[in-house]
């Protein structure tokens, strides 16, 4: 009885903990996306086609690991167990790629333009040791090429 | 060294070809920063320690690949590619890969 209290009572804090930390996040990256909404950014390279001339063309990227949290993890195995969409890591990784390509846009404050940008996911479990008790975090790299116009 | 993920440095002309270069590491980061990246898996949030572990990796990546290019005399690197795999738990392998070029500026 007492276990049963205790998950309990962890689901409750985890519950509040992960969801305060996921509204404020949401939060900031609406704001910083509204602040660089000037700033284009591009999945492609090859047709692009400009006639001003080109001053700095440079290597851009970004990174960012999130971590789910107890309440989700708990909830998710439930969902696994009966088949559908799991909600609660489609929002993780909704926060951890928009993270990943601001911050690779906000290392590039003074570029005019990113081309090419390629989102990869990294894992930071193995994939092989599904078994014990896996860590739910996503972790992404996002990178493209910036380029700067002369003025 | 000039970086693109593109086929082409804009503003330039290719003129001549070294051949593909690659650049790979397998960091991780100490037992403490695991532990303290396992209890933020309770209550959620960014894994700073991690997100540093990437940045590292990917920074070292590209580094190794750029001296690789170097030994080839390119001066710049097109079409560079990261891929990243899963070696075993806390550890991270970045691999960067592209292809080594001589780059000269377009005259006009």
């Amino acid at each position: 009885m007492g276990d049963l209290l205790l998950v309990i009572i962890i689901l409750i804090i985890t519950y509040t903990t992960g969801s305060i930390i996921e509204k404020n996040h949401f939060k900031k990256i609406r704001q910083r996306e509204i602040a660089l909404v000037k700033k284009p950014v591009v999945t492609f390279g090859k047709k692009l086609t400009t006639n001003k001339k080109i001053k700095n063309v440079e290597l851009v990227a970004g990174e960012a690991a999130i971590s789910g949290d107890y309440f989700k993890t708990f909830v998710s195995s439930f969902r696994n167990f009966f088949g559908g969409r799991m909600v609660s890591f489609e929002s993780l990784m909704d926060r951890a790629r928009r993270e990943a390509v601001l911050r690779m846009r906000e290392s590039a404050k003074h570029a005019d333009i990113i081309v090419n940008v390629r989102i990869e996911s990294a894992m930071l479990n193995s994939s092989e040791d599904t078994s014990n008790n896996q860590l739910p975090q996503v972790s992404v790299i996002a990178y493209g090429t910036a380029i700067t116009y002369e003025r | 060294m000039i970086l693109t993920n593109i086929e082409s440095v804009p503003g330039m002309k290719i003129t001549g070809h070294c051949g593909m270069v690659s650049g790979s590491t397998v960091r991780a980061k100490n037992f403490v920063k695991d532990f303290g990246a396992g209890l933020k898996n309770i209550v959620g949030g960014e894994l700073k320690s991690y997100t540093e572990l990437l940045e590292e990796a990917r920074r070292e990546a590209l580094d190794r690949m750029q001296q690789q290019a170097q030994k080839l005399g390119a001066n710049a690197i097109i079409n560079v590619r990261l891929a990243t795999s899963a070696v075993t738990a806390g550890a991270a392998e970045v691999y960067a890969y592209g292809t080594a070029v001589k780059v000269q500026q377009i005259e006009g």
